[in-house]
């Protein structure tokens, strides 16, 4: 390589790598701010304000899910299998809301240690798979539960 | 090492005869593929078990996310090669690539949100990978301001390529986005080293659809690259000849 070009392209190697680590360092330094929200293990310990808007995520723990039965407003428990989170909603959860999906919440943390949502999102995971599958899934689940 | 074949490829006119037949018999292999993609994804491929045919959205969306990287990541190289080297061809593939890479980082965020209103409850939130590919896309639209907005053209050659170069910064970020920081944006689907997470009668119209893309990206580029050749080359001999013997 002519020495004129080898200089420019260690120039260039140079300045992206200096702009990469500065970039990088930035972003290290406002990563509570670019998580989109708070898992149930940093809620406990803690990290969280109170009384201020922020989002709080993590599975919807099963059977925990629980509604009044003349409104809108229904709780339920976000877990990230250590820690979980009471969450209180009033309105309408989107269709991917299941027991057992994960959710990202956004509201307040109250005193009490309740999370007062004003929006609930379904976050989906990665799969995806025909019903067939699913059924046959679940059959499989249930006979050999019903087998104990 | 012998770079003759770079210098080569960077000549306008041997590029231009090179490659002047190859946009059309791409475009027609690449609506073969993308009809097939599209109504084996839409049409006949299962529906997702929770999703249901709302997931249908995925035909596109994931093809056209993958391309507007692939596109960025083409263009950056370009850059590179033209900062370095000064090659003729560079800033011209530069130019032919970055409204095609425009348009699917488009693309994608559009059928994302139309995807995201159903499924997540919103068409839009500010979490990393969303953010991220809306800064690819301004970094596309940069890059294309510069290259019309200046008037002497190696000016604006040489910034469009440092905008490009300083801009693959943000590829990993994309990539990454979901497994570095909390994201309402799901994890990759695909990756090279494990089993898709999906059936191969879902993933196969998929894959379709993604070389069907790159087929289009690749005569559309052409396409683009050969009539900016002919503007920039506008007053040359062999330019003449060339449009002269082919009758026009």
């Amino acid at each position: 390589m002519h020495a004129v070009r080898r200089k420019r392209l260690l120039f260039i190697v140079l300045i992206v790598s200096l702009l990469a680590s500065a970039l990088g360092l930035v972003l290290y330094a406002l990563q509570q701010n670019i998580n989109l929200f708070y898992s149930p293990a940093q809620i406990a310990a803690g990290e969280a304000p109170l009384e201020t808007t922020i989002r709080a995520g993590g599975m919807v723990e099963k059977g925990s899910l629980a509604r009044q039965p003349d409104s809108l407003t229904l709780a339920f428990n976000v877990t990230d299998f250590q820690h979980s989170l009471r969450i209180e909603y009033t309105g309408i959860l989107p269709d991917l809301f299941r027991e057992g999906q994960g959710v990202v919440a956004l509201g307040k943390l109250r005193g009490d240690g309740v999370f007062e949502a004003s929006e609930v999102l379904a976050k989906h995971d990665e799969k995806y798979m025909p019903p067939e599958v699913t059924d046959a899934l679940k059959s499989r689940q249930m006979s050999s539960e019903s087998s104990y | 090492m012998s770079w003759a074949w770079l210098h080569r490829l960077g000549s306008p006119k041997w590029f231009y005869g090179r490659f002047k037949a190859w946009p059309k018999p791409l475009f027609c292999l690449a609506c073969l593929c993308l009809m097939v993609a599209m109504v084996w994804g839409l049409a006949i491929a299962p529906p997702d078990y929770q999703q249901g045919n709302s997931f249908r959205i995925i035909y596109i969306h994931v093809p056209a996310a993958i391309l507007a990287q692939s596109c960025y990541f083409a263009m950056g190289m370009a850059g590179v090669v033209y900062l370095v080297w000064q090659i003729k061809m560079s800033p011209i593939f530069l130019q032919a690539v970055a409204p095609f890479g425009a348009l699917m980082a488009f693309i994608a965020l559009v059928t994302g949100s139309i995807w995201g209103k159903p499924t997540w409850g919103t068409w839009w939130v500010w979490d990393a990978r969303l953010t991220s590919v809306l800064v690819l896309l301004f970094l596309y639209m940069g890059v294309i301001a510069v290259q019309s907005a200046l008037e002497e053209r190696s000016l604006a050659d040489k910034t469009a390529a440092v905008v490009s170069v300083v801009g693959l910064l943000n590829l990993p970020i994309i990539k990454y986005s979901v497994e570095w920081w909390n994201t309402l944006h799901q994890g990759a689907t695909f990756s090279i080293t494990e089993p898709p997470s999906m059936p191969m009668a879902m993933w196969l119209p998929l894959l379709f659809a993604v070389i069907g893309l790159y087929l289009l990206s690749a005569a559309v580029i052409l396409w683009r690259m050969q009539t900016e050749i002919m503007r920039r080359e506008a007053r040359t001999q062999w330019l003449k000849q060339e449009v002269l013997s082919d009758g026009v």
